[in-house]
């Protein structure tokens, strides 16, 4: 510190905890209402304590779901959701861990070329070319299919770069080690790449784990069967699937429910989450 | 582009090892995009039974649609606002946190865990507290006289949509406006103080300029983010309404392509994005190279 500013730090004090506060209220908000049975509702503003009826929504919402709307219970969905975002960190990490090997330690004619081919990836999100990518899968019977759910969503430009740039950091003289020894490049890969890139990998399973979870425009579109629903896009279902008013109680058990494991995720894996996060836009 | 000085040799392994991320490119991104540019220049007739070739029909159709153009503008207004409230409110909070000592980290942990929503869960979020009926901010602004309906009103709608939109992009920018201020080195602002400039005066004319390839990265950033990642806070609220007030690009394609059928159309709009993108990434990426002797 510069210079001691008492009123300073105290008002700086002041503004963060009321930013705290508005960006924790949405959630609070949402747990109080998932406590509360149905009725609370229909009497006017939402109160801001909890209430009594919070065990009772959560069973329901995972173990009944709500037939009349159409959603079923969402027990299924939390493990499709749990499924998808598996595939999608770990399918993305494996697929990049072995391009990046490729592009660092091999020279090859059309290296180049391959290296633009991955690089395009990261100009076309999937909701730019929605339309077509919807009838690629479609032809190849993937609708309704974990497969469908997860690899299109694989390829990844960004993991690949930083593995790239990790790579390029390691000694030269790991290989030349390796080598006299008389490693072949899957062992060098397999006993001394993968050892020293550990803590990338985590950064990376953090952000891809979370960026798996909360797809929702790609799970909307193919899943017709409610057995393949993803609990994000699960919610969606039930705030419109309704005829009247949602019912609210329920639907922030859900919302809760959606919510929590990426955000233990995050709790848990601070570091690793701001490394990975910072890293990978370098 | 580099190697390592001693390779392995091989024919066929390199090959090997980039097929699975080579072959989804080409089979979910590359061949897909470039459906949509054949399909942006063709029609179809109402049943599907006729399909002509266009040229640049669609395309010359939709900078004359009314709606096409309304649908730019709302973007417009939507990413510059939700760009605009995340990055200042994530900036002021950068600078607070950066201040204290101790307390740090907690801060930064309760600041930190709003990226794990999804956009589409923070939107049903905010949608339920700015709710008509049961919702709390409603009620408080009907204290102070105003009548909140987003359902009916664009302005509300819109305001709505922002808010959601920025909630959950602000622990983002956060990060990386820390990161920042942890870099800018002290002795520039300690010599400040010294020749008696003020905090505020420190922030603008020292802080605030040596902050600025951050706040320039993350401009572009949050623009992509609110031009196509917030199809799920649209999509899960207010669904491009009330009177398309809402309807931004992203949300457009989806409806045009799967709603309202019209293929070409949507396939147009899908390369016009692409366009936005691809620029996008262009931009960052010269401002990356730059910013290694900034």
């Amino acid at each position: 510190m510069v210079e001691n500013d008492r009123w300073g730090t105290l008002f700086a004090h002041i503004i963060l905890i009321l930013g705290v506060a508005v960006v924790v209220f949405p959630v609070y908000v949402a747990l109080v209402a998932s406590t509360h049975e149905g009725g609370t509702f229909l009497r006017g503003v939402m109160p801001l304590l909890p209430g009594s009826h919070g065990w009772e929504n959560y069973s329901t919402v995972i173990i009944e779901g709500r037939s009349n709307a159409g959603a079923p219970p969402i027990g299924g969905m939390l493990w499709n959701s749990f499924v998808m975002a598996m595939a999608i960190a770990i399918g993305k990490i494996a697929i990049s861990l072995l391009s990046a090997f490729a592009i660092v330690y091999f020279r090859f004619p059309f290296r180049i070329f391959f290296f633009w081919v991955i690089f395009v990836t990261l100009m076309l999100p999937v909701e730019v070319r929605i339309v077509p990518t919807f009838e690629v899968v479609a032809q190849l019977n993937m609708l309704n299919t974990y497969a469908g759910l997860s690899i299109p969503l694989i390829a990844s430009a960004t993991a690949t770069f930083l593995f790239r740039q990790f790579f390029m950091t390691v000694p030269e003289e790991m290989l030349e080690a390796a080598r006299v020894d008389g490693a072949g490049p899957m062992k060098f890969f397999k006993d001394i790449l993968m050892p020293l890139s550990i803590t990338n990998i985590a950064a990376m399973f953090v952000i891809m784990f979370i960026y798996g979870w909360n797809q929702y425009l790609w799970p909307l579109l193919i899943t017709t069967d409610d057995s393949y629903y993803t609990i994000v896009m699960g919610i969606q279902r039930m705030v419109t699937g309704g005829d009247s008013e949602p019912l609210w109680h329920l639907v922030m058990a859900t919302v809760v429910l959606a919510a929590l494991p990426p955000i233990l995720v995050i709790l848990f894996m601070q570091r690793l989450f701001v490394k990975g996060l910072t890293e990978t836009e370098k | 582009m580099q190697t390592k000085r001693m390779t392995f040799n091989s024919r066929w392994l390199p090959y090997a090892l980039l097929a699975p991320q080579v072959i989804i490119t080409l089979v979910f991104f590359v061949w897909p995009a470039s459906q949509a540019l054949w399909q942006s220049m063709l029609r179809q007739d109402p049943f599907g039974l006729r399909t002509t070739f266009v040229w640049f029909q669609n395309f010359e159709r939709l900078f004359e649609d009314s709606h096409y153009l309304a649908s730019m503008k709302t973007t417009l207004i939507f990413s510059v606002s939700t760009t605009l409230l995340s990055m200042s409110v994530a900036l002021l909070f950068a600078v607070m946190v950066n201040r204290m000592i101790r307390s740090q980290n907690a801060y930064s942990t309760f600041l930190v865990w709003p990226y794990a929503v999804a956009p589409a869960i923070a939107g049903v979020l905010w949608w339920f507290i700015f709710n008509p009926s049961v919702g709390i901010l409603p009620y408080i602004l009907e204290g102070f006289g105003y009548d909140w309906n987003h359902r009916l009103d664009a302005g509300d709608a819109m305001i709505l949509v922002v808010v959601a939109a920025a909630w959950k992009q602000i622990s983002y920018n956060f990060l990386f406006f820390l990161a920042g201020l942890h870099s800018i080195p002290q002795s520039l602002v300690e010599a400040a103080a010294i020749d008696g400039a003020s905090r505020t005066k420190r922030f603008w004319t020292i802080i605030f300029p040596l902050l600025s390839p951050t706040t320039f990265f993350l401009m572009v950033v949050n623009v992509v983010y609110a031009m196509f990642d917030t199809f799920g806070v649209i999509h899960a609220t207010t669904e491009g309404g009330p009177a398309q007030a809402t309807n931004i690009l992203v949300y457009k394609v989806y409806r045009d392509g799967f709603v309202g059928n019209n293929l070409g159309s949507s396939a147009a709009q899908s390369v016009i994005l692409m366009v936005i993108v691809i620029a996008l990434t262009v931009v960052q990426f010269r401002w990356i190279e730059r910013r290694v002797n900034y």
